[in-house]
């Protein structure tokens, strides 16, 4: 089972963060500091595995990617295939985000991010991978915008509709 | 208008927040809008409610409590329009926190909304509960989920399969009527339902053992033949992933299969064939082919034997670490260690490529070949693995030498065919890596040298010559110094030459250099430096002709200024002066160290017998013969057989370091300690004995140096020098410390300092009773006419002594009043001393008004408190 994804940016900045288990506010943010600890530290051109059982407890893993200003961060037991998590996170960032965004930058899930947690919620469900096709991801997230745009919607909105928003 | 009213968009609440410079102007920025959120809630305002949900949202990502926000994620759900429900469900699965009441609450619905007609929204429904659902919500909407479960579009039944999962793991009686649909998820054509319905399988094998069977009897085919067809089938763009056709896939049918076959020999045959064509023909130039393989051996290792697939899957293993990816040559590490428990023949092929990790770029891979080296080592191959180990030591980085050697030191102990090769080794790795090892390696490494005694002069001259190449490495230091005080007639006269030494010639002055060199150098340590220097007390009787030499030198370090190393020094040359006849008995080799003790110490247990049998000698009557030498240098080598059993932990103290092996980190201190009479102190302290078990032999310690010697002169000689340090330790002591202080600094300075600076004012009785008298004194700073130096002196005019004594005073507001710490508290009786208190008063209304003060003084005397108060008005007028 998947534990967390996480994004942060390469100052600690949380850009999302979802947490497939109840834990208290402060709690995730506190993981979040410390993963992000170990991760500024970590020296170029070694795996994207870290030991992640002191920070998370027994049984997790933990698999990162470093793309620009972001680093994605996913968090696992051990019933989970760590380099398959690795394609997981290429299968958000380049083959979802990407096509979304047009080379998607720190920015886009700033100012997006309920968006990025819609198509999270595409791929990852209750801790679990739900789809793997990123043409249907896309079309699940395109039906939904749609959805959101028809009823006159206000926060979910591509970047380029924003100024409907200043009513 | 204010720009961060209830009015703001969300994005410009996110450039407010981004445009803060510091984590305070965020904190404001974020208060501000928490605040007009709320009032927005109080008013029940509906038009914002889902954009300030949102920038709950936002807010709550940056870790400031939002948990006001919960309700409105209710109210949203509730309401009929698509965008509201979107962002009430994703405010729900971030904001909740574990507060049942809520989830109660939605509970109604969600079920409304699991009976949408609109699929988006039962999507929603079903996202939201496969993430939060608790076991009440799971009981209560399971019927709505496994109805989904057949819903005409894939996207429901793929959410719906997840959906389920999250239910069973919560109520996993419910397991039994989801085997049925999910088994029908397992024919479906489209993969994200087939993952999830794999998935879903999987789980359910997890949670019930009848499920586990049901799938066994029923799927394994269709399952073997679902794998086989995606294995098989062509390059289709959509789900491919580098080239690999769904690996996710592919992962979660082996998975299942995994699950399937452990335990079950017929499941697992059904699967062999599948299973090789997947690890035989899968592309593993990249990450996603090398994922399933990875997956398909462990698989292959779970399921029951089948040698050939075994040997396959291993090989596979084998070939990722000589992969270039990092990722796969950590994750091989990492199986690696699983398949030895199940194939360490198989695994031992592949010592060479693992051996080859050890000296990755990688921290965390070298870490894990190592780990697994260690598993691989045995008797048979100890020796070409310790050697690459040792040779991989020398050029490895220094933050990876402790894994290294530790790990090195202890296959040497576990799987050493021979003492001549053990001690070869740990010289090795002593003198590559010394300071890193623990002191119980080279403790360790001293009680199997003390054992060998066919290789003593052997293992000194080998430590004399890497000594003499290098100190760098203390604990070889440490060795070889105590091996040269042990050994050192050996070194110098060739004595037990093995046939592959190479002859070597040390003159009796070169080994006194030696130690002299490791006393002098200022890198090592006390403990070293103390070593040397016993070791040069030993030395100076089996070499005569640097008898002198030596005593040179141990007079030096009398005026170390390290205690340790002047007490001994001092005590040292005190025998080597006046106790010729002793010092040869004195010094004699160390028995032999017992192994089973050591270890038995180890292990953290006591040792098993305590024989008192060797103590017997000490009880000689005063003044007969010539005492035993064996109890002497028993005593002296504080061997472990006389100790009382002690606590192991203890550890540390410094004379059993002293003594290099310490067998028993008994009770130096306790021997010191027990007995007023000095003599004894110094005289176990000499010998560093310490753990004589009581009073008793102790003192008959005494009687045996003295009844060799005849005369009590030595023992009073040590006594005289033992008053000297008592001496010296009272002065020391804070009571009269205080007195010396008030003697010469306290008053003589201040005094000295008011008549030279300023007008001298009277001293003056502040305060007087019956049993106490407070005197002030009075000094100023020139140009500071304000400001005014008392010195309290207070004085006790009964026969009691006073405790606790506390001076409190208190002046009005136009004064200021500041209290240094008393000198003491306690003021001896009859006037027999006092204590003195400074006080620094300043005048702020100085020529108007003068001094006032009202004073507190309590104390205990005779077990009783007391309370004196009183109030000072007769202050000198110009103060």
């Amino acid at each position: 089972m998947i534990k967390a994804v996480m994004v942060m940016n390469t100052q600690g900045k949380p850009r999302l963060a979802k947490f497939f288990d109840f834990l208290p506010v402060e709690k995730q943010q506190e993981l979040i500091r410390r993963v992000f600890g170990v991760l500024c530290s970590r020296p170029e051109n070694v795996s994207n595995f870290i030991e992640a059982e002191s920070i998370f407890g027994p049984d997790s893993r933990l698999v990162y990617n470093h793309f620009a200003t972001l680093y994605f961060v996913v968090v696992f037991d051990s019933s989970e295939n760590e380099l398959v998590m690795l394609d997981l996170i290429q299968l958000l960032v380049q083959q979802t985000l990407e096509r979304c965004f047009k080379n998607v930058c720190e920015l886009d899930i700033v100012f997006n991010y309920s968006k990025i947690h819609t198509i999270l919620d595409e791929i990852i469900l209750g801790g679990q991978v739900l789809e793997t096709r990123s043409t249907e991801i896309m079309r699940a997230v395109e039906e939904i915008s749609k959805l959101e745009a028809a009823t006159n919607a206000i926060s979910f909105i591509p970047k380029s509709a924003s100024s409907w928003l200043s009513r | 208008m204010n720009p961060f009213s209830s009015g703001t968009r969300l994005r410009d609440m996110i450039r407010a927040i981004r445009a803060c410079k510091t984590a305070a102007e965020e904190r404001a920025v974020v208060r501000k809008e928490c605040a007009a959120i709320r009032a927005a809630i109080n008013e029940n305002d509906q038009d914002y409610r889902h954009r300030n949900l949102a920038k709950l949202m936002f807010i709550h990502m940056l870790g400031y409590p939002t948990h006001f926000g919960q309700m409105e994620c209710l109210k949203l759900i509730a309401s009929t329009g698509f965008p509201e429900k979107r962002i009430g469900y994703l405010g729900l699965m971030l904001l909740l926190d574990e507060r049942q009441e809520v989830l109660m609450l939605v509970t109604n619905s969600l079920k409304q909304d699991l009976n949408h007609s609109n699929q988006y929204i039962v999507g929603l429904a079903l996202c939201a509960l496969g993430n939060i659902s608790s076991a009440e919500m799971a009981r209560d909407l399971a019927p709505d989920v496994e109805r989904l479960l057949q819903f005409r579009d894939p996207n429901i039944r793929k959410k719906a399969a997840l959906c389920s999962i999250r239910i069973i793991k919560k109520v996993p009686d419910l397991a039994e009527n989801f085997m049925n649909p999910a088994s029908s998820l397992l024919k479906e054509k489209h993969h994200g339902v087939l993952i999830t319905g794999v998935q879903l399988c999987t789980d359910l094998c997890k949670v019930s053992s009848e499920a586990l069977e049901y799938f066994r009897e029923n799927c394994i085919e269709g399952l073997v033949k679902t794998l086989r067809d995606i294995a098989n089938s062509p390059y289709s763009p959509e789900y491919d992933i580098a080239g690999i056709t769904d690996p996710f896939l592919h992962i979660r049918l082996l998975k299942l299969l995994r699950i399937l076959g452990q335990g079950d020999a017929g499941a697992s045959d059904c699967m062999t064939d599948i299973l090789a064509q997947v690890a035989s023909r899968t592309e593993s130039n990249k990450n996603a082919g090398n994922a399933i393989l990875y997956e398909c051996v462990e698989t292959i290792m779970s399921i029951e034997d089948n040698g050939g697939l075994r040997v396959l899957a291993i090989n596979i293993l084998g070939r990722f670490l000589s992969n270039r990816d990092n990722n796969i040559r950590y994750v091989g590490l990492n199986m690696l260690m699983k398949a030895i428990m199940v194939d360490a023949k198989a695994v031992q092929r592949h010592r060479a490529t693992i051996l080859e990790c050890v000296k990755d770029s990688d921290a965390s891979i070298q870490k894990r070949a190592l780990e697994l080296v260690y598993l691989l080592v045995n008797e048979s191959n100890v020796k070409p693995l310790t050697k690459e180990l040792i040779e991989y030591l020398e050029v490895s980085d220094q933050e990876f030498k402790g894994d290294i050697t530790a790990k090195i030191c202890s296959l040497v102990e576990k799987f050493s065919p021979a003492k001549i090769w053990y001690i070869d080794q740990m010289l090795k790795v002593l003198s590559e890596a010394g300071n890193f090892v623990k002191d119980e390696v080279w403790h360790a490494l001293i009680i199997v040298i003390s054992n060998a005694s066919d290789l003593h002069g052997y293992t000194v001259r080998a430590l004399y010559r890497v000594f003499q190449a290098s100190t760098e490495q203390e604990s070889l230091v440490r060795v070889a110094v105590w091996c040269v005080g042990e050994y050192g007639d050996m070194l110098v006269n060739n004595v037990g030459m093995l046939d592959i030494e190479e002859p070597i010639t040390v003159t009796e002055s070169d080994a006194v250099d030696a130690m002299e060199v490791a006393i002098k150098c200022q890198r090592l340590g006390l403990t070293t430096k103390a070593m040397a220097l016993i070791a040069l007390f030993k030395l100076s009787s089996r070499f005569p002709s640097c008898s002198e030499r030596i005593k040179d030198i141990i007079v030096q370090n009398k005026r170390s200024l390290v205690l340790e190393l002047q007490q001994r020094s001092i005590e040292f040359s005190c025998i080597l002066q006046k106790h010729q006849n002793i010092r040869s008995a004195l010094v004699e080799r160390m028995p032999i160290l017992d192994e089973k003790t050591f270890s038995g110490k180890k292990a953290g247990s006591l040792p098993t017998a305590v024989s008192t049998s060797s103590i017997i000698p000490c009880n000689l009557p005063n003044g007969i013969g010539k005492p035993a030498a064996a109890p002497i240098g028993d005593l002296l080598d504080l061997s472990s057989d006389d100790a009382p059993p002690a606590p192991v932990s203890s550890g540390g103290d410094f004379l059993q370091d002293l003594l290099g092996v310490d067998l028993s980190p008994a009770s130096a201190p306790s021997g010191t300690s027990q007995s007023p009479k000095t003599g004894t102190d110094v005289l176990l302290d000499l010998l560093s004995i310490g753990t004589s078990p009581s009073v008793q032999s102790s003192s008959s310690a005494i009687d045996i140096l003295s009844s060799s010697h005849d005369n009590k002169a030595p023992v009073s000689n040590l006594n005289g020098l033992a008053s000297h340090s008592s001496l010296s330790a009272n002065a020391t002591s804070p009571a009269s410390s205080a007195g010396m202080m008030d003697l010469l600094d306290g008053t003589g300075a201040i005094t000295q300092k008011h008549e030279e600076n300023g007008p001298a004012y009277p001293s003056l009785v502040a305060y007087e009773s019956s049993t106490l008298r407070m005197t002030f004194n009075f000094s100023r700073q020139p140009g500071n006419p304000q400001t005014t130096f008392i010195q309290a002196t207070f004085t006790n005019l009964s026969p009691n002594v006073y405790n606790d004594f506390l001076f409190q005073a208190a002046v009005p507001k136009f004064l200021q009043l500041h209290l240094d710490p008393a000198s003491s508290n306690t003021l001896p009786a009859s006037g027999n001393g006092s204590i003195t208190q400074c006080l620094k008063v300043t005048n702020t209304q100085h020529g108007k008004k003068s001094l006032v003060m009202r004073i507190r003084i309590a104390y205990k005397t005779n077990d009783k408190d007391v309370l004196e108060e009183g109030q000072i008005n007769n202050f000198p007028r110009d103060l």
